[in-house]
């Protein structure tokens, strides 16, 4: 029981399942399937950085900078493909674009030693003043060709593309996490950096890999928003990076390091996708439900903590 | 006979379930220098820190000038006049000296603001006293070791402290520094105030000390006073145990080294080091802590960066830059750090065993079967008392961590084994499974090379011993020719030789 | 050494702010008209009043993201104070955005000092929260300049000392005390002096028995005042709270201003003139950013590119003195 009770998963899910309780009593379209799949749109780019910080936050570390590297990538990829790159190839530079600002990010924090946290601060304002130096206040069309993938629902199963490309991702880089050498380290790192380097983990690389992973996460999320938004604006996913670190460490991930699960993150990401659509239903302002994320912040940070007390080996 | 100043009577202490001291009496007088020695892990510090109120005994009581007290935390201990100088000593890199001397308890002015004057004049004053010439409003960051102390002492003296601790004060002081801490060491003492020396260096206790206490494994072995005593008499008392040695047999005389330095050096710790260890041979390091041991083992396993000096496995040079470059050139460490570089407490046996070899074992997935298989044969090998592979280690006592430790290292299939302070904080079950575990391995044709501060360990475990001190060799014995004594002498340095 | 140190630091942004200006003022002359002058010296004011705050938390090792949402909060409360009574005097009105500010860093200094939730979540989850709360309590509408006492708007232009036929304005006064409380915690407080021992060496701190909580705790409180304060500063220097915009992103450009300033992020140093000086700098860069016709659409960059560049110098710093150090 008590093995249950301090799975990094349990209060997620718990908290899942009271909250579809609570949406069905409150509106009948809540359990209308369509409904919930066609309001995916916006949690497929926050779950792809959900995924990146996972990992992250996980190895002890912490990236503000995703919600601007999104937009960035966003911003670059409507410039590409207005200077006449074929949209193709305008996405696959984006993406990488993403994972070179990841890149610089993960210089600073692996091999300049630097506090992650200061650093992607930084970055945040960086990225988010590249994005706004490079479109000013203008908006840039995306090729109409290439807009509307939300509205493209996979084949078989029914969900749409954003959505299913995100399920992929947290299947893979979840086996990642908890099924591979890379997974292991990312773990160890987060545990006891000094411990794991000298157990032979290779520490710097590991950390400057995660940073490099969450970027291009972040790049692909940025790709994503212009196809569904039509439009690219150096102002997209502004604060997105709480969102997704709330959910992170709603879903038992130890911003501490060293715990958390990548399933924990997915169903907390749900979570928050099933209150906003409450609060939408309920016809509460996306300022308001601002509040009510960064509550959640900071009773999951103070649960978790309290969980991950509860979980630690008791001495002999 | 005088009063004591403060008296410890019959202090137990016990740190997770483990008691380290079994009922002390220490007696520090008014004017003297009283001198708490022993091998290391005997207790001294333990000891130390009690009296200063750092820790609070399991047992036992503190008597301060008559009165049975208790001291709450160092800085109730500091109010009632009793100060701890640490090796290490608290001060703040980025305050000035005055302050640092003050920090904590800043003089005020009647309207409760800092006494900037009262502070730099007292400080100034109190610097002056002590014969330290450094300026008040210069920064602490930059200042050496020794100033730094001094501050320390200052910032003791601010509180007007009657007892005056010094815990292992000169670890890291040149011969000069020492020399003008026993300077104010003595100015202190005719001032009529009680002082402890935390030390193992002979030499600085007969120096410096009126009386002594030997302890030995957390009991008081002996109360002499320097007088009617030599270094000699001390050692015996120290080093008064013994350990069976482990059967051993020995035929690496002719055969090529497995491991060999040349002219290693660590700025600032380790001097020229050289020496080989042959397959099959278990080879000591012995010496005081700060004697630049485990500099040597940190630089070879790539944690540490050397200056100078080649490293090779058998003949050939190699060049080491991480532990992960030292696995794979067949190095291995068992760091003497447990909680901080051996082991990641919250995971599993399983997983901390195999965490190197991940990529040995496996192209790219982890199958965690596998790993707890393999550790599983570990656990019985090494007899590791728990539930299964997959308990976490937090939960394991110190004598299985250790072993799970050694399996790590092992598991890297390596041909050299360096183990640093293999056997501290076990219990004595586990130490000598853990030192048959050493010979086995040795007899498989490893090179082990075992830093120890036991020496009665050191004689039972090793083939060949080597003793450093401030960061040089400074001796070699086979171990027949060697007896703790000995060890201790070249260890501790000349002036011990010479009485 | 470190007076050295830090005062090269401080050198080091003074002839920054000197360089800025000469190269702007040299390619557009206009910087130098009275109009650009005083706009950089109105835009300075509130921006000190907030780093002085923010100092004393990155001197303790911490941070404060939710200063802008602090200012929103407090400037749309405040704000809707003025607008029922019209009549309320100023200075009780300052009393009530410094109070409200006050409760806001309370909160913070709670999570951080006694649930041990680290600055940078904790600040970053209260700086939505106030936020989502300014939009709550205003039901998102605007404070309109016709709600604002014109005796607060005027704050900005007149003030209580005339120069020459210049007069100080009230909002650069403020900035200026606060300046000399930052002067007066950071050098004649116990308190003060406590915090930099804690960002100094938090370990050794608590040993000799300084009290590390109780200080941490207090340094986000006086950052939370002070970012009430800079809320009433606000809607006297624009005449307007809006609940979106009202301090939104300004706690990138105290940061900044504080770490240029010469504060150690590692903590343990920095002097309130050199945050003073970061803030003159930030304010000059501002200003002829937009004299100079590149806008606002560079200024987010710039604020990044400061904090990076502040980051940098300081491991660049301690590595070579932890070279000397081992030579």
């Amino acid at each position: 029981m008590r093995k249950i009770l301090t799975r990094p998963e349990f209060v997620p899910a718990v908290l899942l399942i009271l909250a579809f309780i609570a949406g069905t009593i409150q509106s009948p379209y809540f359990l209308d399937v369509r409904y919930l799949l066609d309001s995916t749109g916006p949690y497929a780019e926050t779950g792809l950085l959900v995924i990146g910080l996972t990992f992250v936050i996980i190895s002890g570390n912490i990236d503000l900078s995703v919600a601007s590297n999104l937009a960035f990538v966003a911003c670059a990829t409507a410039k590409l493909a207005q200077i006449g790159l074929p949209m193709p190839a305008a996405a696959t530079i984006g993406v990488l674009i993403g994972g070179l600002l990841g890149a610089f990010n993960g210089a600073l924090v692996a091999y300049a030693k630097l506090p992650s946290f200061l650093v992607t601060l930084g970055t945040l304002a960086l990225f988010r003043g590249m994005a706004q130096a490079l479109m000013g206040s203008a908006s840039v069309q995306v090729p109409s060709s290439f807009v509307g993938a939300d509205r493209l629902d996979l084949p078989l199963l029914g969900v749409p593309l954003p959505f299913g490309i995100m399920i992929v991702f947290v299947v893979v880089l979840g086996l990642t996490l908890h099924r591979t050498i890379f997974g292991r380290w990312t773990f160890a790192v987060g545990t006891n950096e000094e411990a794991a380097f000298f157990a032979s983990v290779p520490t710097p690389a590991v950390k400057f890999r995660i940073f490099v992973l969450a970027g291009l996460l972040a790049g692909l999320a940025g790709v994503l928003i212009d196809s569904r938004l039509g439009v690219a604006r150096f102002d997209h996913a502004r604060g997105l990076e709480l969102e997704a670190i709330t959910a992170v460490v709603l879903g038992g991930v130890s911003i501490t390091g060293g715990r958390g699960s990548m399933i924990g993150s997915l169903l907390a990401l749900l979570l928050i996708a099933v209150l906003k659509t409450q609060m939408i239903l309920a016809n509460i302002t996306s300022e308001v439900q601002l509040t009510v994320t960064g509550t959640l912040l900071i009773v999951a940070v103070a649960i978790t903590g309290v969980a991950t007390r509860l979980s630690a080996p008791r001495k002999a | 006979m005088k009063e004591p100043l403060i008296s410890a009577r019959q202090i137990k202490m016990s740190f997770g379930g483990v008691e380290v001291l079994h009922g002390v009496d220490l007696n520090l007088y008014p004017g003297e220098v009283h001198a708490i020695t022993g091998e290391n892990g005997a207790g001294k510090s333990t000891l130390a820190k009690i009296i200063a109120g750092v820790h609070r005994p399991t047992a036992g009581e503190l008597v301060l000038n008559g009165q049975p007290t208790r001291l709450a935390n160092p800085k109730d201990a500091a109010a009632k006049g009793i100060s701890l100088i640490h090796q290490e000593p608290l001060t703040f890199p980025d305050l000035t000296v005055a302050e640092n001397i003050y920090a904590g308890n800043h003089p005020r002015t009647k309207a409760r603001l800092v006494d900037w004057k009262t502070l730099r004049e007292e400080a100034a004053t109190t610097m002056a006293n002590l014969g330290l010439r450094l300026s008040p409003d210069a920064p602490v960051k930059g200042l050496s070791v020794a100033d730094q102390q001094m501050i320390e002492v200052a910032s003791a003296l601010t509180h007007n402290a009657q007892v005056l601790i010094l815990d292992e004060t000169t670890a890291s002081l040149t011969p000069k520094e020492v020399e003008e801490l026993f300077e104010i060491v003595r100015r202190l003492k005719a001032e009529g105030r009680a002082l402890a020396f935390v030390s193992h260096k002979l030499e600085e206790v007969f120096e410096i000390c009126d009386r002594i206490t030997v302890l030995r494994d957390g009991s008081k072995v002996a109360e002499l006073t320097t007088q009617d005593s030599s270094p000699a008499e001390v050692i015996r008392h120290m080093v008064g145990r013994d350990i069976e040695a482990t059967a051993v047999t020995r035929h690496h005389k002719d055969q090529a080294p497995r491991l060999s330095i040349q002219n290693l050096s660590v700025p600032g710790r380790v001097h020229n080091v050289s020496f080989d260890v042959k397959p099959g041979e278990v080879v000591a390091l012995a010496g005081l802590v700060g004697a630049g041991r485990t500099d040597i083992a940190h630089a070879l396993v790539g944690a540490t960066k050397m200056s100078s000096g080649t490293v090779q496995i058998d003949g050939a040079t190699v060049e080491i830059k991480t532990p992960l470059d030292a696995q794979k050139k067949g190095l291995a460490l068992v760091p003497e750090d447990r909680q901080h570089h051996g082991l990641l407490l919250p995971l599993s046996i399983a997983e901390n065993a195999t965490l190197p070899i991940l990529e040995n074992l496996f192209k790219f997935w982890v199958k965690g079967s596998e790993q707890v298989s393999i550790s599983k044969e570990w656990i019985d090998r090494l007899r590791v008392a728990c539930v299964g592979p997959m308990q976490p280690v937090g939960s394991l006592s110190g004598g299985n961590q250790q072993k799970v430790v050694l399996a790590k290292a092992v598991l890297t299939k390596p041909k050299v084994l360096i183990v640093d302070e293999p056997t501290r904080g076990v219990d004595v079950g586990a130490k000598s499974e853990v030192h048959r575990l050493i010979r086995e391995l040795a007899s498989e044709g490893l090179a082990v090379l075992m830093i120890s501060s036991d020496l009665p360990e050191v004689l039972a475990v090793s083939d060949r011993i080597l003793v450093m001190r401030a960061g040089k060799l400074v001796a070699e014995y086979e171990r027949d020719q060697a007896t703790q004594e000995s060890i201790m002498f070249d260890a501790a340095g000349e002036a011990a030789h010479a009485s | 050494m470190l007076a050295k140190v830090a005062k090269s630091r401080e050198m080091r942004t003074l002839i920054l702010v000197i360089l800025v200006f000469a190269i702007a003022a040299f390619k557009e002359p206009r910087l130098l008209s009275a109009s650009s002058i005083s706009s950089i010296l109105l835009w300075i004011p509130l921006l000190t009043v907030m780093a002085v705050g923010q100092m004393l938390v990155i001197v303790t090792r911490g941070i404060d993201v939710s200063v802008g949402s602090m200012l929103g909060l407090s400037g749309m409360l405040t704000g809707m104070l003025f607008r029922a009574h019209p009549d309320l005097n100023l200075a009780l009105g300052a009393g009530a955005s410094l109070g409200i500010g006050a409760v806001l860093g309370l909160i913070n200094g709670g999570l951080i000092a006694w649930a041990k939730i680290p600055p940078i979540i904790t600040t970053l989850g209260t700086l939505s929260v106030y936020r989502g709360l300014t939009f709550i309590v205003s039901g998102g509408h605007q404070i309109d300049s016709n709600n604002i006492p014109s005796a607060l708007t005027e704050w900005s232009l007149r003030g209580p000392v005339t120069i020459g036929g210049v007069t100080l304005p009230w909002l650069l006064v403020f900035a200026l005390l606060a300046v000399g409380l930052g002067y007066f915690l950071t050098n004649k407080t116990v308190l003060g002096r406590n915090l930099y021992a804690i960002g100094s060496r938090p370990e050794a701190a608590h040993l000799r028995g300084v009290p590390v909580g109780k200080s941490v705790f207090a340094c986000y409180v006086i950052c939370g005042a002070l970012a009430g304060f800079a809320g009433l500063l606000y809607a006297s220097r624009y005449g307007f709270v809006n609940p979106a915009t009202a301090g939104s992103g300004m706690e990138l450009t105290v940061i900044a201003a504080t770490v240029i300033g010469g504060c150690d992020v590692k903590g343990g140093s920095g002097s309130v003139g050199g945050v003073l000086l970061g803030c003159i700098l930030l304010g000059v860069v501002n200003v002829a950013l937009a004299v100079l016709g590149v806008a606002a659409d560079w200024q987010v960059l710039v604020y990044g590119s400061v904090i990076l560049i502040a980051l940098g110098l300081d491991a660049f710093a301690s590595r070579r003195q932890a070279k000397e150090v081992a030579a």
